[in-house]
């Protein structure tokens, strides 16, 4: 079809990579491009521009520009807001990374009873959907009806509407994050390096801290910003687990939906162009990332 | 934010790397045993005993409880139309992710990096942000004229959105390795680009096309954040099986919102197997 081009598949054959891709090119390839570039823009990338603008143009009868904006976000309730935010991703986080390379340890390095189940269910917490993560945390943990209803009665411990609830929620959708990248690197580098520092003499812990995390220090790290952005972003389980009342476990995300439902778009764009400045860093920081790891082996 | 690594089938966590010399005996020591006691405590605490709560939930009333509240009219009419939705978005995927993988891996053209962080964009913005995001083009002050709000389109719209880059994600690796050598084969022997594309390109992909819509599709059907502010809610008209059981759980009806949620929890327990199988074969294919 497009192959009129004289000789496209000789010169395929002697230089087959990059040639043979080249001669692919056609009018089938533009019009394929351009409604790629179309699709992606009109979904995409023109909504997530007009947010970006939103928050700087003058939006229901409110001021547009960097001081109002700044005001919108140093609102008591936004900084409210944003802290809480970010103290539940911090505590999300730091659970999720121990757990995680202590998890992807034991799967990788060791053989035991029930490996591959535990393997598979690992991967389930992403699958679920956050208004089922959200009710199954109330279905076990609210002192109402919970299944631990009661003993949390006793204790006088609260975690649905208070802010442990927000944390296992938090933790519970990012969960596989860092499993996931540190696995296939564990994987990849083999045992060789531990085993010869077992056999010098080095204990247990001294292995992790000089041999282990050292080779996977990147895939934590890559894990970790994954964490976060999903962390800082949760919508869902957090909206059933949280009260979501102004002072009153009102994250980020419970903010723009709350701000937008009470009609007051200017403070909803303010905060949601703080967490699109926040996604496109971690993206950013993510595809820094990605070339270190592939250099590695 | 899951999918930026989800899209790879054939890094499964389960596969060993190492030959198994002694399968089936435990290698642990007690450091390490006591580590996975407790990681196994934590994750039973945090997921297998919430998650075992809906089930319970759903149950308690029985079967005919069960299946009274998922065939009510309304919540009846919310699964269908969720599923509905799912399908034509995962179709809608399965061909735009495949064509956007191929033009991201074999046209070349000046902007074409930006491209691949628009596509990432979706995962990486929250959901609640999703919905504001297609509000603002297309909502009630749409620079466009164009209001979905309230609307199936609209909750269309978002579904595309938040799963755009399952398909492309796991096509684009498969893609990128493939030998173009075959191709070239194919192509000397006679075959016409239709016929190369058939018979050679897309059984190659299959696999990995699979993997993304199940992807796609999983995350679909249990979307929920990005379609609170644009679905509208209105029972038998635009309600998803997500906001039903937001509905059911503010209502103080948690057995029917477990009922529900054990459907969607079904789907996603499915989906995972799905992928399982799909990327062992893919690695016993070598």
């Amino acid at each position: 079809m497009a192959d009129t081009i004289p000789s496209p598949i000789d010169g395929a054959l002697t230089a087959p990579a990059r040639r043979g891709v080249r001669s692919r090119r056609g009018p089938l390839a533009l019009v394929l491009r351009t409604v790629v570039v179309l699709y992606l823009f009109f979904l995409v990338a023109w909504p997530v521009s007009l947010v970006v603008q939103r928050a700087f143009a003058p939006t229901g009868g409110q001021p547009g520009g960097i001081g109002p904006l700044w005001e919108r976000l140093t609102d008591p309730a936004a900084v409210y807001a944003f802290y809480l935010t970010l103290t539940v991703s911090f505590w999300a986080v730091v659970i999720n990374t121990i757990f995680g390379v202590g998890i992807s340890l034991l799967l990788v390095r060791h053989r035991f009873p029930g490996r591959r189940v535990l393997s598979v269910l690992i991967d389930l917490p992403m699958s679920v959907s956050p208004v089922v993560v959200g009710l199954a945390l109330v279905l076990t943990y609210s002192t109402s009806l919970g299944i631990f209803g009661d003993v949390l009665q006793t204790t006088g411990l609260r975690i649905i509407n208070s802010t442990p609830g927000l944390i296992m929620a938090t933790a519970f959708v990012s969960l596989p994050l860092v499993i996931r990248e540190v696995i296939p690197v564990l994987e990849e580098v083999g045992e060789d390096a531990e085993t010869a520092a077992r056999s010098l003499g080095a204990n247990g812990w001294q292995t992790f801290w000089r041999i282990t995390l050292p080779m996977i220090k990147w895939a934590v790290v890559y894990g970790v910003v994954l964490s976060a952005a999903r962390a800082i972003g949760e919508y869902g389980a957090v909206r059933i687990v949280s009260r979501g009342a102004e002072f009153n476990g009102e994250t980020a995300t419970l903010l723009i939906q709350n701000e937008y439902g009470a009609f007051n778009e200017a403070a909803a764009y303010a905060a949601a162009f703080v967490l699109v400045v926040l996604a496109v860093l971690a993206l950013v920081v993510v595809t820094v990332l990605r070339p270190q790891e592939s250099h590695r082996s | 934010m899951n999918g930026i690594t989800t899209a790879r089938p054939d890094a499964a966590p389960a596969a060993p790397s190492r030959p198994r010399r002694r399968a089936r005996r435990s290698t642990l020591t007690r450091a390490s045993g006591v580590g996975l006691g407790l990681a196994v405590v934590w994750f039973s605490l945090l997921v297998l005993i919430p998650l075992a709560a809906v089930v319970i939930a759903a149950a308690e009333g029985g079967w005919d409880t069960f299946v009274g509240t998922i065939t009510d009219g309304d919540t009846a009419a919310a699964i269908r139309l969720t599923v509905v939705e799912a399908a034509l978005v995962t179709v809608v995927n399965v061909v735009m992710g495949t064509v956007i993988a191929w033009v991201l891996v074999r046209d070349t053209f000046p902007g074409k990096r930006v491209l691949e962080v628009v596509i990432d964009l979706p995962f990486a913005l929250p959901t609640i942000v999703a919905g504001l995001v297609l509000l603002s083009l297309y909502g009630p002050d749409s620079p466009v004229g164009v209001n979905l709000v309230n609307s199936r389109q609209g909750i269309f719209l978002a579904l595309l959105f938040v799963t755009l880059p399952f398909v492309v994600r796991t096509v684009q690796p498969v893609l990128l390795e493939l030998d173009a050598d075959v191709e070239e084969a194919a192509a000397s022997l006679g075959a016409s680009r239709a016929t190369t594309f058939r018979r050679i390109i897309l059984p190659a992909l299959a696999p990995a096309i699979t993997a993304g819509a199940s992807l796609a599709f999983a995350r679909a059907i249990s979307e929920f954040g990005s379609l609170v502010l644009i679905a509208g809610n209105q029972p038998r008209n635009t309600e998803v099986a997500s906001l039903k059981i937001l509905k059911y759980i503010e209502g103080d009806q948690q057995a029917a919102a477990a009922s529900v949620a054990v459907l969607l929890l079904l789907v996603a327990v499915l989906v995972i197997v799905a992928l399982d199988l799909i990327s062992r074969r893919v690695a016993a294919r070598g």
